[in-house]
């Protein structure tokens, strides 16, 4: 038996996304064309279009199809930051430091390159953005801040961050949020959150992978990563692939048509998991007590273990979940995130997230309680011999 | 559990477990945190092309992969020993300190505990049973490619859990043809030669970014300056070229390092005459498989102190805690820190690191 309780890394394509990918890839026709072939493959990418508009709560113009969310955050790191510096130098970036690798690797790569200052917010020990540090930022770089981003939801631990009020915090300076842990798993709205831009990505939602946008305000322009022909506003050259999109557009419109449903039956899943894991391991932490969180998300410490040897002894037993990140060339290494907590090394080390989604059922949470208390006490010994 | 470097011996040798009808997992183990870039010329292990070729000879085989860290238990038993053999003028063998510390020790004892019954490499040696049903390590059929010797530091324990399913092949040609036919796309890799950490084969170079270089003088047996080095460190005993003595010697010949002294970072030079060495002596050493029956009283056996090198002929027995090796006929230029490796025939008897050599002449320490 094979139980996959990895949502969080990628989530099973939704019968309607493949059905609306399949029936668009049927048609011939480069978007651009002025023919009908190219009006009718155009008119799948312009649905697609309104289907994500409607979904986020933006405006048409301002969704900028791409291929993911590692494209939306350079888009959008890089795009603001000489776009904010066109007129006059304003070098400081400020981000937190349990970002994702596709945005902080961004943000990186202008320091070193570009001359940009990163200033990170502090993170609270549950994994909550400490907000009056960030106040205090904004104040004391005011106008030599390029722009903010934050993510709306961190991959790892689920937790939530209060968006809409950070950009009430940030005022003038535009605010980018990385959304691909939370579209699709919280209620969220473009429009009303004051964004200048945020970044979405379609295998979250139950749309294949290679696909996402990045939502710009219609009042900014970033300088654009690509140039070309011209697509996507000027800041996405190169053909789209419309069934992609149309796919992207049917899995965010059905992702929120049954949020609050599936939402309310993974926070009973996630909840028994937990309840049931801790009855089963008391040493067993959960990674943010008390925080908000998103429902489907649980991160837990397993102390005395190491994330390689837990994932090995879960996957013989048939159970996908996930650890912090590996690198390239596969070596998992601490969770950044959980280090950026003030977890000490080997305790982001011995995380493990599990992490459901819209094909979870109960039986699920039988299979991965199980196959973690089997695991347990062979990993701690694994450990403690090589350590 | 297969442990799988990414080259083309260890991929066939999972195969041939596969094909044995044992239960295989691979295994990568990373062994360095900055995996670096793609390498193209110099070969070793833990690159990132390496994993994936691992991960790709994995998925032929139709096993399940994956990536295990040992780069810190490396770094402190393997690298950190190799830059301290070094610095106390000895001439370590890291691979040897692989397979004892890491391979056949953290990794099949965690492999142990996770429910692995062995650990299958693509090393090329034999184990069989003798007529009591005591494991023996012996060399492989083809000497050219025999690696017994780094594997001299496995106990009758590890012996008990090491499968080397490549022992019985006759060449390495065959291996590949054999990753040929399986279509294992490792099958022209080139083998790897260097130090796996130091991938542009300059030990000296690579040393000098881990120990403060002290300059000294080069002197002869007597005590005469003859130049000057930048740095003890990465001389071995018996080392020719490098020395950089303007004049030669009186006799025309040329000189050797015969020692290397680190408290006075000096450097002695002389005749090939004088690195010939008569015993050796070691403080660590192990057996392989079943100890002699008396080690306390001198038995023959053949030692061989290089990975490749020849064996001599020796009589040798534990005397006050040491491994005594009397040489029936001299090794030239054996340093300390080297490992000997003993052997019965093709059996490897047991091993120790080297503390002290013998000459023929003078005793050097």
């Amino acid at each position: 038996m094979k139980v996959f309780l990895d949502h969080a890394s990628t989530t099973p394509v939704r019968q309607s996304a493949l059905d609306a990918l399949v029936s668009a890839l049927a048609d011939t026709g480069n978007p651009q064309s002025v023919h009908t072939h190219g009006q009718t493959t155009r008119a799948h990418l312009e649905d697609a279009r309104d289907d994500l508009a409607e979904a986020v709560g933006c405006n048409r113009s301002e969704v900028v199809f791409n291929s993911g969310g590692t494209e939306s955050n350079n888009q959008a790191i890089k795009g603001i930051y000489w776009a904010r510096n066109q007129d006059r130098e304003r070098k400081v970036i400020i981000s937190s430091p349990i970002e994702h690798h596709a945005l902080i690797d961004p943000i990186e790569w202008l320091c070193e390159f570009e001359g940009a200052q990163l200033k990170l917010v502090s993170v609270l020990a549950n994994g909550e953005l400490d907000l009056e540090h960030l106040e205090e930022l904004i104040q004391s770089n005011a106008e030599n801040i390029a722009l903010i981003s934050l993510m709306w939801v961190n991959n790892e631990i689920g937790v939530i961050t209060d968006i809409p009020r950070v950009c009430e915090m940030a005022g003038s300076i535009p605010v980018h949020s990385d959304a691909v842990a939370a579209f699709g798993h919280l209620p969220l709205n473009f429009r009303a959150s004051g964004l200048t831009a945020m970044s979405i990505s379609g295998h979250k939602i139950g749309a294949p992978i290679g696909v996402g946008a990045l939502i710009v305000s219609r009042n900014f322009k970033p300088v654009s990563l690509l140039h070309g022909g011209g697509q996507e506003r000027g800041l996405r050259s190169g053909t789209m692939s419309y069934p992609l999109a149309k796919a992207l557009g049917v899995a965010a419109r059905d992702a929120v048509a049954d949020l609050e449903v599936r939402q309310a039956r993974l926070k009973v899943l996630r909840d028994s998991f937990e309840a049931r894991l801790i009855a089963k391991l008391p040493e067993v932490r959960i990674t943010a007590p008390g925080a908000n969180r998103v429902n489907q998300n649980c991160n837990v410490i397993l102390p005395g273990t190491k994330s390689d040897s837990m994932l090995y002894l879960l996957d013989e037993q048939g159970l996908s979940v996930s650890a912090g990140s590996a690198c390239q060339a596969g070596v998992l290494g601490p969770s950044h995130v959980l280090i950026g907590m003030g977890y000490s090394e080997a305790e982001a080390s011995a995380c493990l997230r599990v992490s459901f989604g819209h094909t979870s059922e109960a039986s699920d949470v039988d299979f991965a309680v199980e196959a973690i208390v089997n695991a347990y006490a062979k990993a701690i010994k694994a450990n403690a011999i090589s350590a | 559990m297969a442990a799988m470097s990414g080259g083309v011996d260890s991929a066939v040798a999972a195969a041939r477990a596969v094909e044995a009808g044992h239960e295989v997992v691979g295994v990568h183990l990373a062994l360095s945190r900055m995996p670096g870039t793609l390498r193209t010329g110099s070969r070793g292990c833990c690159t990132i092309e390496d994993s994936m070729d691992a991960q790709r000879a994995a998925t032929k085989l139709g096993i399940p992969y994956y990536v295990w860290d040992f780069s810190e238990r490396f770094k402190l038993d393997v690298v950190d020993d190799f830059v301290a053999e070094y610095q106390a003028g000895r001439t370590p063998n890291p691979c040897m300190r692989c397979n004892e510390r890491i391979k056949f020790a953290a990794l099949l004892e965690r492999g142990l505990a996770l429910g692995f019954d062995a650990v299958c490499t693509g090393h090329y040696a034999s184990i069989y049973k003798d007529d009591e049903g005591n494991l023996e390590l012996h060399r492989s059929l083809e000497m050219a490619k025999d690696q017994s010797y780094v594997l001299g530091v496995l106990t009758k324990e590890q012996l008990a859990h090491s499968m080397f399913p490549l022992g019985a092949m006759a060449s390495k040609d065959l291996v590949r043809a054999e990753a040929e036919a399986r279509g294992l796309s490792v099958a022209n890799k080139p083998d790897s030669y260097d130090i796996c950490f130091i991938p542009e084969g300059d030990t000296r170079e690579w040393l000098r970014d881990f120990v403060p270089s002290q300059g000294g003088k080069i002197i002869d047996q007597e005590g005469n300056q003859l130049g000057e080095h930048d740095g003890h460190v990465g001389f071995t005993i018996g080392q020719r070229k490098g020395l950089r003595i303007g004049t030669p010697a009186k006799d025309g010949k040329p000189r050797y390092v015969l020692e290397i002294r680190p408290k006075t970072h000096e450097v002695v030079v002389g005749p090939e005459s004088a690195l010939e060495i008569s015993e050796l002596v070691g403080s660590r050493f192990s057996w392989c498989g079943k100890a002699p029956k008396s080690p306390e009283e001198f038995f023959d056996c053949d030692i061989q102190v290089r990975a490749h090198g020849d064996t001599v002929p020796a009589s040798a027995a534990v005397v006050d805690n040491q491994l005594v090796m009397r040489l029936k006929q001299p090794f030239y230029g054996v340093a300390p820190g080297q490992t000997a490796v003993l052997y019965v025939g093709t059996r490897v008897l047991g091993q120790t690191t080297i503390d002290k050599t013998v000459s023929a002449v003078t005793a050097i320490v």
